[in-house]
């Protein structure tokens, strides 16, 4: 299983399609690890810098609706896994991106808008967000500029077994 | 309670509910192309599990950037070709016969009623034009769908979207499905299936169904679905008659099981007014951001590049339209224009139907069937501030070039808007 949390991103924004996460032009990489240096590349978003969420910096993402809409492209989740971000945190998704990070064996957490809202309110001005998801207990604890808060989520049952057993192919080999 | 045709075919393909409304599915056909496969061949090669569940139910085909534009997109296509051979994968399509997999497929006669099938690509959901369960997937499910031909999708929950009425001079299948996708929002089927009822459906061409289908995704859907019915038939008559004895009777009804019952569970309905509708663009990086062209022809939008093709609108009848409109006139100066036949079976009509000639001599370039350009992959990228008004399906920022704007389109209104060299009402060129 992999591991979840670490410094947070706040993209404030709702709508942020695949081909924003990693642009149809490097779609030709046969090597995960190569899409790691475009990742957000083609954001638009006022005053992002996509180096705030390259390789080591960040393991969470908070955003608002619909986020990984477009293109089926599993390249938008392994650009965030190569960075090392394996949790997003969303009002909600796209289904296809939202499938992709559960088969992939990361986190894709919905939680309400008002939740969202807060969170952004209460953090995102903060350069030392982060974020800790106790998988067990389904909850998350979000700390920075000596704030902290603390959430409930859920995960359907097959989301959580996909996570547990490390992917759908893990899943699905044992199963079928 | 009756059900929808979405929950019929979901009953009739249950391999496994390993948790209460997760549906695992046996697939009937999985299809490939080389960007989102090859990741999966070689993590197949890597877990020592190189093979494929039934070579008779996977197609493939190299379509996103062919002929190969550099070393990686060659390789690509050197996977997909090698995995096809040593798989013993008959139906793969490469340079020669390859075309945009949304209109090859079908066109093959792969697609059928009932179906399953699903595809790395988010336009899969174009099969459900022939009342098919067609999803796009990651590449995840797709390596799961190659290895043991099933996939795993929720309990459907379906939106029932009504067209009624004879679609008025200068208005497509395009313009409905961006007057829907302007009604439901980019999310607003998220998690939900499209199924298009009423008359003005009913009296669709398949080709104009599949425009239709493709752009489900761009409200959210996972699918978007039309009943199988004579039109359905006629279309894949030719692949279907020895199944059915010849007895086109016997076909329709067989057809027809599918058909959603008259007490089917609906989330919601949509009701559409055809009758009212007019020739619209999209205006912004989103695809719900549409706009009547006849107001938008007042601003003069400045379009520097016209392109017609794509799996949404790069089919015979969609240049019979375009080239309806372009016959003896030119581009604007200072437009340039392409022109993408989907497929090469539909390339080869253009060619003997004249209408080649006729985008040719207007200044347009013809180019091979690709989807090289609706995602700035090859074949038509954008500079930075330059415009293309485009009949496929997808307005994102940078999607054809970073820093270039896209005008989804119907090809009436892509081929009247190159000869304005503006966002153009293509009613007054019919």
């Amino acid at each position: 299983m992999k591991t979840f949390g670490g410094r947070t991103l706040f993209l404030d924004r709702s709508d942020i399609n695949t081909d924003e996460i990693i642009p149809a032009k490097y779609l030709t990489e046969v090597d995960k690890d190569a899409l790691g240096p475009h990742l957000l590349e083609d954001l638009a978003l006022p005053g992002f810098d996509p180096k705030a969420a390259r390789k080591g910096t960040v393991g969470v993402i908070v955003t608002r609706a619909n986020f990984g809409c477009g293109s089926s492209r599993e390249h938008a989740p392994w650009a965030l896994e190569v960075n090392g971000i394996t949790v997003v945190i969303a009002e909600s998704f796209a289904r296809i991106f939202r499938q992709n990070m559960f088969n992939g064996g990361m986190l894709a957490i919905e939680l309400p808008a008002a939740t969202i809202g807060e969170l952004f309110a209460a953090f995102a001005g903060s350069a030392s967000a982060a974020c800790t998801v106790d998988l067990d207990a389904k909850k998350l604890r979000m700390e920075g500029e000596g704030r902290s808060a603390e959430y409930a989520f859920t995960l359907s049952p097959f989301d959580e077994a996909l996570v547990g057993s490390g992917g759908w192919v893990e899943f699905a080999d044992a199963r079928y | 309670m009756g059900k929808t045709i979405t929950e019929k075919i979901f009953d009739a393909h249950l391999a496994d509910e390993p948790f209460t409304g997760t549906k695992v599915l046996r697939l009937d056909a999985v299809l490939c192309h080389e960007i989102t496969t090859p990741i999966a061949i070689a993590d197949l090669v890597w877990r020592k599990k190189d093979r494929v569940f039934d070579p008779s139910k996977i197609k493939a085909v190299i379509d996103h950037v062919t002929p190969a534009k550099d070393s990686k997109s060659a390789l690509q296509g050197k996977i997909m070709r090698e995995w096809a051979a040593r798989n013993g994968i008959r139906d793969f399509f490469d340079i020669g016969s390859n075309g945009v997999c949304h209109a090859l497929f079908p066109e093959k006669g792969f697609i059928r009623p009932g179906f399953t099938v699903i595809m790395g690509d988010s336009h899969t959901c174009t099969h459900g034009a022939f009342g098919a369960f067609a999803a796009g997937v990651g590449t995840t499910d797709l390596e799961v769908g190659i290895l043991k031909g099933v996939c795993a999708f929720r309990q459907p929950t379906t939106i029932r979207v009504e067209v009624t009425g004879a679609l008025p001079r200068g208005v497509y299948a395009k313009d409905v499905i961006l007057d829907i996708i302007r009604r439901l929002t980019v999310n607003g089927a998220t998690d939900r299936i499209l199924e298009f009822t009423g008359t003005t459906v009913a009296a669709m061409s398949m080709e104009e169904r599949m425009t239709l289908s493709n752009m489900a995704i761009e409200a959210g859907a996972t699918s978007g679905l039309c009943m199988p019915d004579r039109v359905t038939l006629d279309y894949l008559w030719p692949f279907v008659a020895g199944d059915f004895g010849g007895d086109k009777a016997k076909a329709l009804a067989d057809y027809q099981r599918w058909w959603s019952d008259p007490d089917a569970p609906y989330e919601s309905t949509l009701a559409i007014d055809a009758t009212a509708l007019e020739p619209v663009a999209t205006v912004g990086y989103k695809p719900d951001q549409v706009k009547k062209l006849a107001e938008l022809e007042k601003e003069k939008v400045r379009v520097d590049q016209v392109y017609i093709g794509s799996c949404t609108n790069g089919r015979i009848s969609d240049l019979r339209i375009a080239a309806a409109v372009t016959k003896g006139r030119k581009l604007a100066p200072g437009t340039r224009g392409i022109l993408c036949p989907a497929t090469p079976a539909i390339y080869r009509a253009a060619l003997h139907e004249g209408l080649l000639d006729i985008f040719m001599d207007a200044g347009y370039v013809v180019t091979n069937p690709t989807c090289g350009a609706c995602l700035g992959m090859s074949n038509g990228v954008l500079a930075k501030g330059e415009a293309c008004a485009s009949t496929t399906n997808r307005n994102f920022n940078g999607r054809m070039g970073k820093g270039g704007m896209v005008h989804l389109v119907s090809p009436a209104s892509a081929a009247a808007s190159g000869v304005a060299g503006h966002l153009v009402d293509p009613r007054a060129f019919l």
